[in-house]
């Protein structure tokens, strides 16, 4: 909608900018952004005006603030991935997908926040602080709250986003940006889209180009997509997948953009219902709405089964062992030397190392270093290395055995319950948060699998609740096209933010449409 | 059972990361505690799987060169340069044994 309002000459792609600018620095309090980068974004903006002017925009994606999760290389912008250790580190080049992003035209608003390292599933642990979740603030949460005695509690009150995109998260889902960047190696899009309403897509493993993206876990990292609604996704899909001759990783095929259709006739489709995700500690709320979508399919004639997939429980554990050996590989280019920070203890080159990495990383990112390196060592290699690797392919086998038999797409929840306030969350420390609100969307980075968050309805707290399809391997657009469906159906509601003021009602009207297609 | 102090020493010493506290030796005690719930699960035959492409073919490019000369741009970011070179303290000289170090590990 916005796209057609920029063609049309109903707003300026300047004036999109400058209220989106607006808006971030009226929503400083959410913390959604490390980086904002104002200048380069009107820039931008105005190359972008000129180009409609002319009636020769790139595309849909010309002029469209968009915002990118901080572990993404941004020429000549701070990338710091959350971290003191890349604090002040200016990338000297762009990530593949913010190269093809800014080929088509679209602003960039800046970086966003995140948990250090893509470690955690709060956007909690990154050393700029944690992000509050925009529905913290919002009518539907704040109507639900218990009131408090003293004002003071409502400071106190706000809930997390989920991680550990959850700067992305929070950014499109307060209306700063129509479509945000993150990443996603267990999760970490999935999981803050659901906790944030927004649409969060993690598409098949090598669809995407991963060069410029800080790795995490080579294995299972991916690009992640946040949108207000599923068209948006596949048109960021559209822009971003494809071959890169830069990223080894990706597959060769030719990938063609495609329009999702409107399905109206469910009836051929075969959705799996696989009974391990009734995961120990489900909330009833999540569970009722994921059996009410389940009947929403039956009802409108598809063909809905029960399915299993065996080793689930054991996939957040694989996972563990996995992202903890390569997390230690990974993490070892952080040496002071090259980039980013550096120590000043001069004795020798390990004492200058070591003094780096220990002021550099923060407790979550030593620690999975160290047990990285443990499962790694030659008398635990086979015993923990080598067998999660034998499990994560009877995971893996798992998912192909049930989509062989006839299944289309799978439909899960995404998380465990809704956002926890900040105050309840941190209580556990960050692995145990990870191994419990992890479980329903790990699997899938196991098995490279597309996968989407789609919000479905809000809980009895006010507060956003999704529902994840998981499809078959670069299956996008059948993915896609039931997502879309099944969002027309839930009709999930608008965020009635209640602090931010609104200035002119007629662009107000562009900046809370869900789309931009 | 418990990590013993060589292991941990060991691993000090092969990550260039220290434990810090004994909150650090405890998260690594229940990581391999989590771990170890793999070994309920029967692998036999089956084989490891490194990637989730394991059936298409590596992309492999021609040798040639494409891109290059930015020795001005790399060098930027780093805190200790002279010329084109990259300066480092003195290699060749291991982290100091465990009585050496000021280290949380000695204490234990």
């Amino acid at each position: 909608q916005v796209s057609a309002a920029l063609k049309e000459g109903r707003v300026t792609p300047t004036e999109l900018c400058q209220r989106c600018l607006a808006l971030i620095k009226s929503t400083k309090f959410l913390n959604a952004y490390i980086t904002v980068t104002e200048e380069a974004a009107l820039k931008q903006a105005e190359e972008s005006e000129e180009r409609y002017k002319k009636g020769q925009p790139l595309g849909i994606l010309d002029g469209i603030p968009i915002a990118v999760k901080d572990n993404f290389n941004t020429a000549g912008i701070e990338t710091t991935c959350a971290s003191k250790m890349l604090k002040g580190y200016i990338s000297p080049y762009n990530a593949t997908v913010v190269q093809k992003l800014l080929d088509r035209g679209a602003v960039l608003l800046g970086k966003t926040n995140l948990d250090e390292f893509a470690m955690g599933s709060g956007s909690t642990d990154g050393i700029f602080g944690p992000v509050r979740n925009p529905w913290s603030y919002s009518k539907q949460y704040k109507e639900k709250s218990v009131p408090k005695s003293h004002s003071e509690d409502k400071e106190s009150d706000w809930v997390i986003t989920g991680g550990s995109s959850g700067g992305s998260a929070a950014a499109v889902s307060s209306f700063t940006c129509f479509a945000a960047l993150g990443s996603d190696t267990g999760g970490s899009t999935r999981n803050p889209a659901a906790h944030c309403g927004v649409v969060g897509l993690k598409p098949t493993y090598g669809l995407i180009s991963r060069h410029g993206l800080i790795p995490l876990v080579n294995s299972m990292d991916v690009p992640g997509i946040l949108t207000r609604c599923v068209d948006d996704a596949a048109v960021l899909l559209g822009s971003l997948a494809g071959h890169d001759p830069k990223d080894s990783t990706t597959i060769q095929d030719d990938f063609k953009p495609f329009e999702l259709p409107d399905l109206t006739d469910v009836s051929k489709l075969s959705i799996g219902i696989p009974k391990e995700y009734n995961a120990p500690g489900l909330s009833s709320e999540i569970l009722a709405l994921w059996s009410k979508a389940a009947d929403l399919f039956k009802n409108a004639g598809a063909k809905v089964v029960e399915v299993s997939l065996p080793h689930t429980r054991y996939s957040i554990v694989c996972y563990h062992v996995l992202c903890t050996a390569e997390v230690a590989s990974n993490m070892a280019r952080f040496d002071g030397l090259e980039y980013g920070h550096r120590s000043d203890v001069k004795d020798s080159t390990e004492s200058m190392y070591a003094a780096t990495r220990r002021e550099g990383f923060n407790d979550v990112v030593r620690g999975r270093i160290l047990s990285g390196n443990y499962f790694l060592l030659k008398q635990n290699y086979e015993k923990y290395f080598v067998k999660a690797q034998k499990v994560r392919r009877l995971i893996a086998n798992d998912f192909v055995k049930v989509f062989r038999s006839g299944v289309d797409i799978l439909l899960t929840p995404t998380t465990l319950s809704d956002a926890a306030p900040y105050t309840e969350f941190i209580q556990e420390d960050n692995r145990t948060r990870s191994a419990q609100d992890d479980i329903l969307t790990q699997a899938a980075n196991m098995a490279g699998l597309p996968a989407i968050n789609v919000p479905t309805a809000l809980s009895e707290r006010g507060l956003p609740v999704g529902l994840q399809f998981i499809g078959r391997s670069f299956q996008e657009k059948q993915l896609l096209t039931v997502a879309k469906w099944f969002e027309k159906q839930v009709q999930f509601p608008v965020i009635q933010l209640e602090e931010v003021k609104r200035h002119d009602n007629g662009v107000c009207q562009h900046q809370k449409s869900a789309s931009f297609s | 059972q418990k990590v013993s102090v060589e292991v941990l020493d060991h691993l000090e010493h092969l990550a260039l990361v220290d434990f810090r506290d004994s909150e650090g030796v405890e998260r690594l005690q229940k990581a391999i505690q989590f771990a170890d719930q793999l070994h309920e699960v029967n692998t036999d035959g089956v084989e490891p799987m490194d990637s989730v492409l394991e059936d298409r073919c590596l992309y492999l490019r021609e040798d040639d060169v494409t891109e290059g000369n930015c020795t001005k741009e790399l060098l930027e970011n780093a805190r200790g340069t002279v010329e084109e070179y990259f300066v480092a303290p003195p290699g060749n000289i291991p982290l100091e044994k465990l009585q050496g170090r000021n280290t949380y590990l000695q204490g234990s």
